[in-house]
């Protein structure tokens, strides 16, 4: 089904395009944004309303093993929401992680049109991508889990630089990743194999390796083979107090070369370890600041309920350890763990509170909105459905006065947040939730409106209230078609799969495949994902520089 | 055996939930046989030795053939006449399939439910109330020291459990397989697991909640009185060993099946059992498997929960899923008499289900999907003779462990996947539902009034 139309008389926000708020029209031709199309063709009237590209979340938690287990693990929250049918498109349930179809719809109601799953250990990847092709309207993609490989760490540990490389690239295609994502490096071994330790140091050594050694490796094969997204990485130390300086290592490792930091709020802690975090906001974002070569996301924490899950198994066993509230661990043969729990963020709780203020302050002292990427690591943080009231908090400075006076005040008191008046304007919102993660995934034809772009649209009706405003878009079109019409589903759609195939040496297969026998449960030959998993999909170019 | 021969390498086993990938199988084309499975267990071999094209028509209504168009008009408009229709089984065929089952439910307000609901739907519920430290199988293939079996009679119903995965296996920790470990086995009686345990408990038959909730006060810490013996037909002595070896142990492993999903306790054993392996977690790495039966059961957990948040027991009346065992799980939805329509897939409830509900079968119009003829598809309204998932037909399933696995198909078979016919039942179904479904009707309304 194609959708020709000319959206008339509507305020657009392109930032990539240097158009901020001009009367403009918008002309959609075969799924794709046009220069200008016949006067008779169909129009759309959005006058008073405010148009921007269809928003990009650049790192959730949507689709595969642990996430199903996570669905799996609450029927309490899904009875509380459920997601009922409409004449176009399927039923579901909601809660913190919604059915497949519901996380689809449910972006789009919030004029969202991709987002990326952000950590999938190899083994399972088929199980995310037959999850992904049952989320509706959105284009998506995932990140492979490749930073506590066993068989990877036992190339670097002997020094084969260019075999490890070549493996990595083998990886993404065996999966159909869209990068490389990093999840506490070095952590699982100790987790696993020493009775459910951890590391607590970049430069610590777990079988003749470190964090560092990892992560350096990685910076420079994937940037070497010009992934248009780099590696993204969890960087050691989650959510422990004084992990900002593991964050600002981390940092320091990539050097001048491209690398992603996810959810920086949770690694931004001053203090000791095991006692109460401070703010270290300022440093963290300064660093991010100077150095062009770094992109990260907020993972802001939004009160109210969430459900943590995580390839950082010893994390989530640190939470569940709070309320003994139903947990669930994971382990996954030579390549991951993983660790689920229901959790609560609290306003009368000191550290929930710290954690709220210094995303907070990290998006008001960021100087480079295209590197600072909106998202609440969903459901980590809280749900994706949070963004419109974090919007919100970020453009209406007396709203957030008003939240700033329900939480507690201790925590509070030792942050910046008193200080900062800055308000983000409509342009800037483009930036962090459209241009600024189109960017930096390198999506070349997404976040932005002009010629050639795929036309993934939404429309706003303008309004003062920023957050009531950006709950409900009056029209949503992805790849043209029209989704929402007038606050109403008028079409479904099944979205794309992003994806990477750099190029690799066939003859590493011969070196993978001793370890596959030895010490994997499935046999090599059945281990890579064939072209019946892709359907709808769209391979992103890597640009090699070597 | 005629000159015509192929071999296939990687094939993959779905009979049982160890769904093993490293199957060679020797086909003779021209007589449509499996002549050889190289690396099967016993229960492999029989599934592919015993695997032939049926001579039975790709359709049938009231026992006489017709077409499958009219067989395919004939059940869209059964389910959607219906007031309950309800879908159940599933657990035998690829997640492809599955997912086309639970849209039809969708459309049609029904109800779907997979075989879960008589064997593991009681882990479900337990996962639902306590979570699980889990693993995939190459973990205890590569790590466990102590692998525990509870309920569950590996050697009889999952062969290669023992030497592919968790007990003779050699792997990166484990290289001397079974001299690296230690295996218990918890059971009611002597099974032919026993000989393969180093050591073998035998609980009293019923007292299996008992017997884990001492071990789990004796990791606590706690006392226990040596009358525990007298309960649970377990000694003090035995209770402290077990103890102790769980605690010190590097990375435990404990797999149970049925003998406490669908004993007296039920998800309340298992809630128990899981919570065991979470606390031993205070001490050393621990973990805990459902030893699940059929190939795909865990595909139909897996894609019912990514379609509605629930694994088993879900009902679409009131146009979104809910979930609530007991009542829309399939042994109840026909002995009670709700169901006024119902279709199985790929499983053969006539054969195993409450005398209740078999009668209630034969009073309202059935529609089965199998391979093979069975008591279900002779008392069915419309039945389909559908190709065999991982033999005749490729797809995925998920092994017990929740890895899923790619199948591959050995050679062609005359009749059409349970995914081409539910998918062709799906696009008739939302066809005739299109008002039912009719937001757009009220839309239409709304602009009049």
């Amino acid at each position: 089904m194609t959708f020709t139309t000319r959206i008339v008389n509507g305020k657009v926000y392109d930032p990539m395009n240097n158009i901020d708020g001009e009367i403009r029209d918008i002309c959609i031709e075969d799924g794709r944004i046009v220069e200008s199309m016949p006067d008779d063709a169909s129009r759309i009237d959005a006058g008073g309303m405010v148009i921007m590209p269809g928003g990009i979340d650049i790192h959730c938690h949507i689709a595969g093993a642990k996430v199903n287990a996570g669905r799996k693990l609450m029927p309490e929250d899904h009875r509380r929401d459920p997601h009922p049918e409409t004449a176009f498109t399927r039923s579901g349930t909601g809660g913190i992680v919604p059915s497949t179809f519901a996380t689809g719809y449910r972006y789009a109601t919030l004029g969202y049109t991709t987002a990326m799953e952000a950590a999938v250990p190899p083994i399972t990847a088929r199980h995310t991508l037959e999850e992904l092709d049952c989320t509706p309207i959105i284009d998506k993609g995932f990140y492979v889990l490749l930073g506590n490989n066993i068989f990877l760490h036992n190339l670097l540990r002997e020094g084969r630089h260019e075999e490890f490389r070549q493996t990595i690239a083998w990886w993404v295609n065996a999966t159909k990743a869209y990068t490389t994502k990093l999840v506490n490096p070095c952590g699982d071994e100790p987790w696993k194999g020493q009775r459910n330790k951890n590391i607590t140091d970049i430069d610590e050594k777990v079988d003749g390796i470190s964090p560092r050694i990892i992560i350096e490796a990685f910076v420079n094969a994937v940037n070497a083979m010009g992934f248009p997204h780099p590696p993204h990485i969890h960087c050691n130390n989650l959510g422990h107090s004084g992990n900002y300086k593991t964050t600002l290592e981390t940092m320091r490792t990539a050097g001048d070369q491209r690398l992603h930091v996810a959810h920086i709020q949770f690694h931004s802690y001053g203090g000791v370890t095991g006692k109460n975090p401070t703010s270290k906001a300022a440093e963290i974002i300064e660093y991010v600041n100077q150095h062009p070569n770094i992109t990260c996301d907020i993972g802001q924490v939004m009160f109210g309920n969430a459900t943590i899950m995580t390839a950082d198994a010893p994390l989530a066993y640190v939470l569940r350890g709070f309320n003994k509230n139903k947990w669930v661990n994971a382990d996954t043969e030579c390549e991951s763990g993983c660790g689920i729990l229901p959790f609560t963020y609290q306003e009368h709780v000191y550290t929930h509170t710290m954690q709220w203020a210094i995303g907070l302050e990290m998006f008001l002292l960021s100087e480079d909105p295209w590197r600072v990427i909106l998202s609440t690591d969903h459901p980590n943080g809280g749900s994706f459905m949070n963004y419109p009231k974090l919007i919100r908090l970020l453009m209406d400075k007396s709203f957030r006065r008003e939240e700033m006076g329900r939480v507690n005040q201790k925590a509070i008191a030792k942050t910046a947040l008193n200080d900062l008046d800055r308000e983000y304007t409509l342009n800037e919102i483009a930036i962090i939730t459209r241009a600024g993660p189109a960017r930096a995934l390198g999506l070349k034809n997404k976040g932005h409106l002009g010629p050639g772009a795929d036309a993934d649209i939404t429309i706003y009706d303008e309004m003062e209230d920023k957050e009531m405003m950006f709950n409900a878009p009056r029209y949503v079109i992805k790849s043209g078609i029209p989704i929402i019409a007038d606050h109403e589903f008028r079409g479904d759609h099944t979205g794309r799969l992003l994806h990477i195939t750099p190029e690799y040496d066939q003859s590493i297969e011969e070196t993978v495949k001793p370890f596959f026998e030895s010490f994997y449960s499935v046999e090599f030959g059945n281990y890579a994902i064939d072209d019946s998993y892709m359907h709808d999909h769209e391979v992103i170019q890597t640009t090699k520089t070597s | 055996m005629s000159e015509n021969i192929r071999t296939v390498k990687n094939v993959t086993c779905t009979f049982c939930g160890c769904v093993c990938d490293d199957m060679e199988l020797t086909i003779d084309i021209d007589e449509n046989r499996i002549t050889k499975a190289k690396n099967a267990c016993t229960l492999g071999r029989a599934w592919f030795a015993e695997h032939g094209i049926q001579d039975l028509p790709a359709a049938m209504i009231d026992g006489k053939e017709v077409s499958v168009e009219a067989a395919i008009e004939e059940s869209a408009q059964i389910l959607t006449k219906a007031k309950f229709p309800i879908i159940y089984g599933l657990s035998s065929t690829t997640c492809e399939a599955q997912s086309q089952a639970v849209a039809i439910a969708d459309y049609m307000h029904g109800t779907i439910d997979s075989t879960s609901s008589v064997c593991h739907g009681p882990t479900g519920m337990a996962f639902q109330g306590v979570g699980e430290s889990t693993m995939t199988l190459g973990e205890v293939k590569n790590r466990a020291d102590l692998v525990i079996f509870w309920g569950c009679n590996p050697a009889v119903s999952h062969p290669r459990l023992f030497t592919r995965y968790a007990v003779t296996a050699t792997g990166m920790f484990m290289p001397k397989g079974k001299k690296d470990r230690t295996i218990v086995l918890v059971d009611v009686r002597k099974t032919e697991s026993s000989p393969v345990a180093n050591i073998n408990i035998r609980v009293k038959p019923g007292k299996d909640f008992e017997m884990i909730w001492a071990l789990r006060a004796l990791i606590k810490g706690k006392k226990i009185d040596p009358s525990i013996e007298e309960v649970t037909g377990v000694s003090l002595e035995a209770l402290q060993d077990l103890a102790e070896r769980m605690k010190n142990c590097r990375y435990g492993v404990i797999f149970f099946g049925m003998g406490l999903t669908m004993a007296r306790g039920r998800h309340f054993n298992i809630g128990a059992l899981l919570s065991l392996a979470t606390d031993l977690n205070e001490h050393t790495h621990f973990v805990v498997r459902s030893a699940r039966g059929h190939g795909n059961v865990s595909g139909g957990d897996q894609v019912i929960t990514w379609s509605t948040g629930y694994p088993f027991g879900v009902n679409f009346n009131l146009g979104y899923p809910r979930f609530n065992p007991g009542e829309f799980t399939t042994v109840d939805t026909l002995c009670s008499g709700a169901a006024d329509a119902a279709m199985f897939i790929a499983s053969d409830p006539a054969s195993n289900f409450p005398k209740a509900a078999i009668e209630h079968m034969k009073r309202i119009p059935v529609i089965t999907l199998d391979a093979k003829h069975t008591m279900t598809s002779s008392l069915s309204h419309v039945a389909f003779t559908t190709s065999t998932y991982g033999i005749n037909t490729g797809g995925t399933v998920y092994r017990m462990d929740d890895v899923p696995i790619a199948l591959r198909k050995a050679y062609d078979s005359p009749f059409p996947s349970d995914e081409k016919i539910l998918t062709a039942i799906k696009n008739r179904v939302i066809e005739l539902t299109h008002a039912k479904r009719g937001a757009s009707d009220t839309r239409e309304k709304r602009k009049v009034a």
